[in-house]
């Protein structure tokens, strides 16, 4: 009858404030498209704290390295010259991420991609043949040094169920040590650690060789591997958004049991995946060494194949996304390169994809007060 | 007991989500010392509502007394402190730990060192004072989901819980086993307990609630005493029209065999032999039946006649061709449909749209797949049409297919299936957790497709649906079928001691029905 309360000890019920965190029910678009911007800004305020820590003025250093990279045409130049790399290797472990896939190997497909391109530029076209046939040999070569690299991963995989998160890792450590063992051994010149220079027609042509017909380009040392890069942007933009593969990768990306029911071949799209996504990574190590370094050397990636992940993470997977975060990732690199402390960008770049973790739980939640 | 205090009140709780209002003002009572049935729709805002009760959610508004005194839970911790306990429909059980570990899993005061012979006794004793038979030194994988079920009741009354809230319980059970289950539901109301049970079977609910709450559209409808009410009394409380509990099946002569299945072995996720000689066919223009009590081998069936479980010994037929062995993209080309159990786990991407969802298979061929690229305006427009014909409710085809309710999840996925007019229907659990409306369109469906000929075998462990569609029932038990019984000598005592593994042989089985 009455619901008086008898004189008793409340029940063992909270009545302290607590912080809940809550799954959002839906995202707002708006959200969803500002993020990557709304997140990079966060970063970059978290890294002046950082940087205001250490004595200096994150203001001037924001403001030096935004200079440096974005200023003048020779900035746009060298910043171009990191991003086509990023691109590459970014387009590619995207292909993996769509499908689930934890392909943090790139730097090694890299690596077995420039591998593969300076063994042919070296050893097999011979040095006087046309310039077209030696890039397009490279860059398959390229492509497939990287492809057999996320291959190996892919087979292991789909017939035995290895975790594709510990091969892909252990396999950059082989590529690199495989690279040193051919610039110290048999490709050493004179046992330093890089091979030969390229033959001339090995070399992807740059901006400024066409300075005599166009002067403005004098100077300008970018590659026309960013094309590649952007004409793979866009393909692979057209193969999620309207192709049947595309369609299957979403699929198995979304739910592998769904697509097993719909009579998809998951353990070959594994393998046909992880080989796609590393050959990408080795075309990233083929334009670098055809358009940049010009022979293979040690370290000759500044971890492009590691910032990759990064980069595909904040582009949501988007291709098109994926040059955009390119290029400011590449601007960070070398306004970075002109700045005191050194390692700058390295930091920044930690407290990016901090950032962008925890911020996109932030986003699929929300924190509640409760009492 | 002579305490008159209700042993909870709920006072017009209101609980929001974007979008829905999942609970609007209801209030809902229980007494001490009885059962009380909690009917409703899907989407009726029943989970909802006692998600509230046992503390997983927070409502928005509305007050919460337990046995008099006003409280709030943050999270289900507390609920069950304060005595009320929930048993799940998918239950929270460790697997690889026992009964007794089971039991303890989560409770604060056990101290560091576990006096297991203690909490066996316990767990022994419990079980045996309220007809809940378990090992408690089992391991939670040996045992069959009946029993299971009897560890999360033995759990909750282990922690002291006055208030038990059972999801839809007897979905899992044999009616022998139900049977047993009503009796320790008697023997928890003589002790003053208070027990408020989820169903979506109106027989049962009559025969052991003694008073029935009726959601719709989160609103309480109305709370009634059992006795006295009927069926469809009930189902048009809940529905808000008129139901009809027959379905028509026309007699049609059964067309040539579809498919064959001759002594198949499979192994289940455990290697563990699953299906074992496991022979039946159906013909076009046929519904069989496979009646039997959860995991005896019906999911290791119906994904081996898909292709998706490889099959250790035996053969497959297909519309006279032998497809043993086959991919499932072969045994889809060969025309077979098949209506998952599990809705959102196989039968559908949850982020994937509609639109998409309804082409998983589709968009492979004309008009919507060519050589490389896919059609998606085409795609687009099928799913209206889809949508529109089979009456699936979403805001738009875009819509992830995750927000659909599980009846228009289900109707979806039919609408998949069936539009492909395939020549042999797997359909798994079909109607599980669907309410009454959905069911009776689902069915409809199915019977629609049988009399245009396909061939349909129908898994379920609901023998109302067994024996409402069924042109021929066959029994399973054990990855066996353990006896056919046409429609005509069908009746629930047999095929309810089949199901329990006893063998009866056709001239015992009396044809009264």
């Amino acid at each position: 009858m009455s619901v008086q309360s008898p004189p008793q000890p409340p029940p063992q019920t909270s009545t302290r404030t607590r912080l809940r965190l809550e799954r959002r029910m839906e995202q707002p678009r708006w959200l969803n498209i500002l993020a990557p911007f709304i997140l990079i800004i966060a970063a970059l305020l978290v890294g002046a704290l950082l940087l205001s820590l250490t004595g200096s003025d994150p203001w001037l250093i924001y403001r030096r390295m935004a200079s440096v990279a974005y200023g003048s045409k020779y900035g746009w130049s060298d910043t171009t010259i990191k991003a086509t790399p990023l691109i590459l290797a970014s387009l590619g472990v995207s292909i993996a991420f769509r499908m689930r896939l934890w392909n943090i190997g790139a730097e090694g497909q890299l690596y077995m991609g420039a591998f593969l391109a300076t063994g042919v530029a070296l050893n097999v076209v011979p040095p006087e043949s046309p310039m077209w046939l030696m890039l397009l040999t490279m860059g398959v070569a390229g492509f497939i040094g990287g492809a057999i690299w996320g291959f190996i991963p892919g087979l292991l995989k789909a017939k035995l169920n290895v975790n594709e998160i510990i091969t892909t890792l252990m396999l950059n450590y082989v590529a690199i040590l495989w690279n040193n063992y051919f610039i110290y051994g048999p490709w050493s010149e004179r046992g330093f650690g890089l091979t030969p220079q390229f033959p001339r027609n090995a070399w992807m042509p740059r901006f400024t060789d066409y300075a005599t017909a166009v002067p403005a380009l004098r100077g300008v040392t970018a590659h026309f591997g960013i094309f590649l890069a952007f004409f793979l942007a866009i393909v692979l933009w057209v193969v999620w958004r309207w192709t049947k593969w595309g369609f299957e990768v979403s699929i198995i990306g979304d739910n592998p049991q769904a697509a097993r029911y719909a009579g998809i071949n998951l353990s070959r799209k594994i393998m046909v995946v992880m080989a796609l996504s590393g050959g990408l990574a080795g075309l990233a190590g083929m334009v670098e060494v055809s358009g940049v370094v010009h022979r293979l050397q040690e370290r000759f990636s500044p971890g492009y194949g590691f910032t990759a992940i990064i980069v595909a993470w904040l582009a949501k997977l988007n291709p098109l996304a994926i040059i955009v975060v390119s290029y400011l990732f590449a601007g960070l690199l070398v306004g970075a390169d002109e700045i005191q402390p050194a390692g700058i960008a390295q930091l920044l770049q930690g407290v990016i994809l901090f950032v962008v973790v925890g911020g996109d739980m932030m986003l699929r939640y929300r924190l509640r007060v409760t009492h | 007991m002579s305490d008159s205090t209700p042993a909870f009140e709920m006072r017009n709780i209101t609980k929001r989500f974007p979008g829905v209002l999942a609970n609007d003002r209801v209030t809902f009572v229980g007494e001490k010392g009885e059962i009380h049935a909690l009917l409703g729709e899907n989407g009726a805002g029943k989970s909802t509502l006692m998600n509230v009760l046992s503390g997983l959610y927070h409502a928005d508004s509305g007050e919460l007394f337990i046995d008099g005194r006003r409280v709030r839970f943050n999270s289900p911790g507390d609920a069950i402190a304060a005595g009320v306990g929930m048993v799940h429909q998918h239950f929270m059980l460790v697997p690889v730990q026992t009964v007794a570990e089971n039991v303890i899993l989560g409770q604060q005061d056990v101290g560091f060192v576990l006096d297991t012979a203690k909490i066996e006794a316990e767990v022994r004793r419990i079980g045996e004072r309220y007809g809940l038979p378990v090992d408690p030194r089992a391991y939670i994988w040996q045992l069959s989901v009946g029993e299971q079920q009897r560890v999360e009741i033995i759990k909750m009354l282990y922690r002291g819980a006055q208030i038990l809230i059972l999801d839809e319980p007897t979905a899992v059970l044999t009616p022998q086993e139900t049977e047993g289950f009503f009796h320790t539901l008697e023997e928890m109301k003589a002790e003053g307990k208070t027990i408020v049970f989820i169903s979506h079977k109106l027989d049962e609910v009559l025969s052991i609630a003694d008073r029935i709450t009726v959601l719709r559209q989160g609103k309480h409808i109305a709370t009634v005493p059992a006795a006295g009410m009927t069926k469809p009394e009930l189902a048009s409380l809940m529905v808000g029209r008129e139901v009809l509990f027959h379905i028509e099946t026309p007699a049609i002569e059964p067309g040539e065999p579809r498919l064959i299945l001759r002594d198949v072995e499979a192994l289940d996720n455990k290697r563990l032999p699953a299906l074992r000689k496991l022979s039946l066919t159906v013909r076009s223009g046929e519904i069989v039946g496979v009646a039997g009590v959860a995991g005896n081998g019906q999911r290791e069936l119906a994904e081996a006649i898909c292709g998706m479980r490889p099959i250790t010994g035996g053969s497959i037929e297909v519309t006279g061709d032998n497809v043993t062995g086959a991919p499932p993209i072969i045994m889809i080309e060969a025309g077979i449909a098949y209506v998952p159990a599990d809705r959102s786990a196989m039968g559908s991407a949850p982020n994937l749209s509609v639109a998409e969802n309804l082409a998983l298979k589709s968009y492979r061929i004309p008009p919507i797949g060519g050589r490389w690229f896919m059609n998606r305006r085409t795609m687009r427009e099928q799913a209206e049409a889809l949508i529109q014909a089979y009456d699936i409710a979403t805001p738009s085809a875009d819509t992830p297919s995750r927000k659909l309710s599980g009846g228009n999840l289900q109707k979806l996925i039919l609408a998949r299936e069936l539009s492909s007019r395939p020549q042999v229907i797997i359909a798994a659990y079909p109607t599980r957790g669907l309410d009454i409306g959905a069911t009776e369109n689902v069915r409809n469906l199915l019977v629609d497709a049988r009399n245009q000929g396909a061939a349909i075998l129908l898994i379920s462990e609901d023998l109302d649906e067994v024996f409402a569609l069924s042109d021929r029932i066959d029994v399973i038990y054990e990855g066996e079928i353990v006896g056919h019984v046409s429609r005509e000598e069908a009746d629930r005592e047999t095929v309810g001691l089949m199901m329990a593994g006893e063998r009866v042989t056709k001239s015992a089985s009396n044809a009264e029905s």
